[in-house]
């Protein structure tokens, strides 16, 4: 009794609090210089249609390094919790198959969903979307395999080398612009092109691409993990 | 004063409550996933300017009056990270409940007082 009476204090100073923030916060109609100069420079130096992507690719591509970086210890982290022993790997489960309908339906609707997942990271830089995006589609195609047909296995070699390459190769793509143009992540040592058409903004549509293979391999991971533990 | 602002504190709220209160470990691991979104909710609100669009180029949204025509790009930006963390993080969460299920046979909170404070 005494302890949900101290929830219910707490929660009621939280709104005590917060509420003068609310009551008082400053409705802007304008960008402020920071914004302005991320919009006039993604268009004018880097041809990205997509600003948001200029900003998370480009503008601050370090804090995205170190998102990727999360993302990697977190499915490490699941890793390491739901690990399977050896020897029981093997294990046939008694569980009934899927019916027809939903194994026809996946394996028909796998290969599109993986080919749209590939179809959002590649043009992140002109419609809303991007690498992380493109990559959460991959990986759920994967789920509705892992969901239609219990003997499922993922074929780890290929994930793990997919998800390290692409790694590799995101923060190669950074260091060569530091050693071409003298700045970490600087997309613009591949030809800009013309705004608003696929072979634009330099290297951001390759990052994005690599950082979308690594979300979508990292989350499969996860998956596969999670599936792991349940039986 | 924006509804979004609002609703992104009640949900907050609601999902503090359901941490707070709530026994079951799968349960405390949703709060928190509605707590994560409460709060992505404010960042894009305070990032948001009344009557303008998305900050993508098209045909109305020229390089000429892209500034004057678009939202503030950076708390997109921020809320594109905070998702994906926030999803990396709740799968986390839930691997540290199923591993806990799994050596202690219980899911309530109670049953767990060794980082009781």
């Amino acid at each position: 009794m005494i302890k949900r009476l101290l929830i219910i204090v707490v929660i009621i100073l939280l709104i005590v609090i917060f509420l003068p923030f609310m009551k008082n916060v400053i409705l802007k109609d304008s960008l402020n210089e920071l914004s302005s100069g991320y919009v006039e420079k993604s268009v004018s130096d880097l041809k990205t249609a997509n600003i948001v992507t200029a900003v998370v690719v480009t503008f601050r591509g370090l804090d995205t390094l170190g998102e990727v970086t999360v993302l990697f210890i977190a499915t490490a982290g699941v890793g390491l919790l739901l690990k399977r022993k050896k020897g029981e790997k093997s294990k046939k489960s008694d569980k009934r198959p899927a019916s027809e309908i939903l194994q026809t339906g996946a394996s028909f609707l796998f290969p599109l969903t993986i080919l749209f997942g590939v179809y959002i990271f590649l043009h992140g830089h002109l419609t809303p979307g991007g690498g992380f995006q493109g990559g959460v589609i991959i990986a759920s195609a994967f789920l509705l395999l892992l969901l239609s047909n219990i003997n499922f296995q993922f074929n780890h070699t290929v994930l793990h080398w997919v998800e390290s390459l692409s790694g590799a190769f995101y923060v190669l793509l950074g260091l060569l612009g530091l050693i071409l143009l003298g700045s970490f992540l600087n997309p613009k040592f591949l030809p800009l092109g013309t705004l608003g058409t696929l072979f634009s903004a330099g290297a951001v549509p390759l990052i994005y691409s690599f950082i979308g293979l690594k979300v979508g391999s990292e989350l499969s991971n996860i998956l596969d993990s999670m599936r792991g533990a349940e039986e | 004063m924006r509804y979004t602002l609002i609703l992104g504190f009640i949900l907050f709220m609601i999902g503090l409550w359901a941490m707070l209160t709530r026994k079951n470990l799968f349960k405390i691991v949703i709060g928190f996933s509605i707590i994560d979104t409460g709060v992505h909710l404010i960042i894009v609100t305070i990032g948001y300017l009344s009557g303008k669009t998305a900050p993508i180029l098209d045909k109305l949204v020229t390089p000429a009056n892209a500034v004057q025509k678009v939202v503030d790009p950076i708390p997109s930006a921020l809320v594109l990270t905070a998702i994906v963390i926030g999803l990396a993080v709740t799968a986390l969460m839930l691997s540290y409940v199923v591993r806990l299920y799994k050596r202690r046979k219980s899911l309530s909170i109670e049953d767990y007082r060794e980082l009781k404070w």
